[in-house]
């Protein structure tokens, strides 16, 4: 059973992170995810849980932390700037291989930027983003109704390999309102029944967490390491981890690309829009197709050796609300022999289905490889 | 009679102990420990008087130097 | 005979890895008697800083988590608010806590948060070679203020207890020293009093414990607590704040 309820992006994901057991938010106030500490102030004494209004992302994340160490499913939110202090924290969460969610409504930048949706967090995101080796993975909505499904998605990966895990989207999505399915329950969790099923993930097993060393050793949670090797070990247990991660993980949407000519590959936002350019491409006979990442780390190059073992001579066309940071990772998914051209806009413009369209007419018979592609204006 | 024990390989030789005890039973020793530092050493009974400690002192367990020691190298004993 | 003192059993039978002298052994241990004292090393949560005690819990026998630079007392709100039945404190440096931890110190104590604060005062940095802290007395030198700390440059030494007694949040605050035996254990009543508030809800304790480190003071230990008795009690006079 489930119903049909209207509600934003932001809110969704608010209200997925409820429904996935979390009970803990801490959060600074940034557009344009305002909607996201604001509905979590409301819900979370609801349903028995904890809601801070932090004095900043640097403390939200900790705060985060803290909550995730004692074997809590913890969230904190913010967009682009905001992100940037909780690198931080992120990174002493990686460390330490507590499981925590951190969404990102990304706006644009650099700097202040503005408060405009965009893409340009791409590289923080996916990258590390703080200092040492580590990833986050990366989930990328492009619907309501996928933000409130990765949402929950999000936590369970992030406890089932003690990971952080980001939320990207951005300001249009957070923003936007579309009908979604929801369990019926939803919104109605009581408080009783919801206190108990903290309790039970509290316990559950969560072996690790800090609870007080009652009837066994006690517990330490921590990324530091300074004796000879250890810090060596930890960063191989890591790797290992993320080669897993990267091996069981990757998601994406695959459009049309069986004949393709010209596959484009967007994500969140985006790619709703690109979807749009290839209906009108289409209707004109040009074959075009489309790859959307789903997680962005691990990025989905097995889709893209799919593609290449089918020896098409195939361009692509990536598509974002940046200048040009995904396309990096297209490239080193389909090698150098592939043409792989860019179109980007960021700062307040996004990429229409009209320069789209463009750029892939533009492209279609282009034999070598030249970028960037100007599109038209 | 209340005596402490020095846990010499333990000791960093800071000498608060040394200072705080106010019957002066505690003093460097000469000999090194493993670290290469000079730690104390509790003076009792001839070896006492023979450093310097006024005739008739004992220890009293007050604890001053175990109080003091930032590396729980003393013990009391009353 | 009977032992009449020994370590306590939350102190783990390891050395430390401390200068000789540093006020650390004796906060740590300080820490460990009140927490075997009120039997509550099962239900504690300590939150180490970035400093010279980062490994603090390799010392402590409970439940420990680690935060970042300045940010513990976030860390350790996340904890008490999911965990309101433990017992969590925080233990930072003066650069930690009155530094670059500013604003969640006086936020944590704003809000009220029910923890208990172990805050070190050393008037210096420590672990990364004797830099000026916001403790730094007026002319102190260290390797940062190779000519003495300068109020035109670089401000006055950071009162943090007495500016965090201005919060109505705060429900106690205390400074303590540890440069005498006798300093000790009031610094350990302090401590004991701080853990038994949070047991028994009152809110935010914090004390302030003035300790040495005589290898960036330059002194030998035992006039380096010569110079706190003598000159650092002076700017950072002991008692109850609040």
């Amino acid at each position: 059973m489930s119903e049909k309820i209207l509600i934003t992006g932001n809110e969704a994901i608010a209200e997925a992170a409820i429904q996935a057991g979390a009970r803990f938010y801490a959060g600074y106030p940034i557009t344009p995810q305002n909607e996201i500490p604001a509905y979590m102030a409301k819900r979370m004494p609801e349903v028995g849980g904890v809601f801070i209004q932090s004095e900043s992302e640097l403390a939200a994340i900790s705060m985060v932390m803290g909550a995730a160490a004692c074997g809590f499913r913890a969230l904190t939110s913010s967009s682009s700037p905001g992100i940037s202090l909780k690198q931080e924290g992120i990174s002493y969460i990686a460390g330490a291989e507590l499981p925590a969610v951190i969404v990102n409504i990304m706006r644009a930048g650099p700097g202040l930027g503005n408060i405009w949706p965009a893409q340009s967090d791409y590289f923080q995101a996916t990258k590390g983003g703080g200092h040492g080796d580590y990833h986050n993975i990366v989930l990328a909505p492009a619907s309501v109704q996928e933000a409130f499904d990765l949402t929950q998605f999000a936590f369970e990966l992030a406890d089932k390999y003690r990971n952080p895990v980001m939320v990207l989207g951005d300001g249009l999505l957070g923003q936007m309102m579309e009908p979604i399915l929801v369990p019926r329950s939803s919104f109605l969790v009581p408080r009783e029944e919801s206190k108990q099923s903290t309790k039970h993930e509290a316990q559950s097993t969560k072996t690790w967490a800090l609870t007080g060393c009652k009837d066994r050793k006690p517990n330490l949670v921590a990324s530091f390491r300074m004796r000879e090797g250890d810090l060596e070990k930890l960063n191989q247990h890591l790797q290992e981890k993320y080669q897993e991660i990267e091996g069981k993980e990757q998601g994406f949407e695959a459009l049309d690309i069986a004949d393709a000519n010209t596959i484009i590959v967007a994500y969140g936002t985006m790619a709703r829009i690109a979807k749009g350019a290839i209906k009108t491409l289409r209707a004109k006979n040009i074959k075009v197709g489309l790859i959307r990442p789903i997680t962005l780390w691990p990025f989905p190059k097995d889709i893209f050796d799919r593609v290449k073992g089918q020896g098409l001579r195939v361009k692509f066309l990536a598509v974002e609300m940046s200048y040009g940071q995904m396309v990096e990772d297209v490239r080193l998914a389909v090698g150098s022999e592939y043409m792989v051209e860019f179109l980007g806009r960021s700062g307040g413009g996004i990429p229409s289905e009209e320069e789209i369209a463009y750029s892939v007419e533009r492209i279609a018979d282009r034999k070598t490889k030249r970028y960037p592609l100007n599109a038209k204006r | 009679m209340p005596k402490i024990t020095i846990d010499r390989e333990r000791c960093k030789g800071c000498q608060l102990c040394v200072i705080y005890c106010p019957k002066g039973l505690i003093k460097p020793e000469s000999r090194l420990n493993k670290k290469g530092i000079q730690p104390v050493m509790f003076l009792e009974g001839a070896a006492a008087k023979r450093r310097g400690a006024a005739s008739g002192s004992n220890c009293t367990g007050c604890k001053f130097c175990a109080l003091i020691c930032p590396d729980g190298a003393v013990e009391v004993y009353r | 005979m009977d032992k009449i003192f020994t370590k306590p059993k939350s102190l783990r039978d390891i050395p430390t890895h401390y200068c000789p002298g540093c006020g650390h052994g004796v906060a740590h241990r300080l820490v460990c008697e009140v927490v075997d004292e009120l039997d509550i090393r099962e239900k504690v949560i300590g939150v180490t800083p970035i400093g010279c005690a980062v490994i603090a819990y390799d010392y402590w026998e409970f439940d420990c988590c680690e935060a970042a630079h300045g940010r513990a007392l976030a860390v350790a709100t996340g904890i008490k608010r999911m965990r309101p039945h433990n017992l969590v404190f925080t233990y930072q440096g003066d650069g930690d806590l009155a530094a670059i931890g500013t604003a969640e110190t006086i936020h944590a104590a704003n809000r009220g948060e029910n923890l208990t604060v172990i805050f070190i005062n050393n008037a210096v940095y420590g672990m990364t070679g004797g830099q000026m802290a916001p403790t730094t007395l007026l002319e102190q030198k260290t390797a940062t203020t190779p000519l003495g700390r300068c109020a035109k440059l670089e401000g006055y030494p950071l009162k943090i207890s007495e500016l965090l007694s201005c919060l109505p949040g705060v429900y106690s605050i205390e400074r303590v020293s540890t440069d005498s035996p006798a300093k000790v254990l009031s610094a350990k009543k302090a401590i004991k009093q701080a853990f038994i508030n949070q047991m028994e809800g009152k809110g935010f304790s914090l004390v302030e414990i003035l300790s040495a480190c005589p290898t960036y003071l330059g002194l030998k230990p035992i006039d380096s607590v010569k110079w706190m008795a003598e000159t650092m009690t002076k700017e950072f006079p002991l008692g109850k704040i609040k």
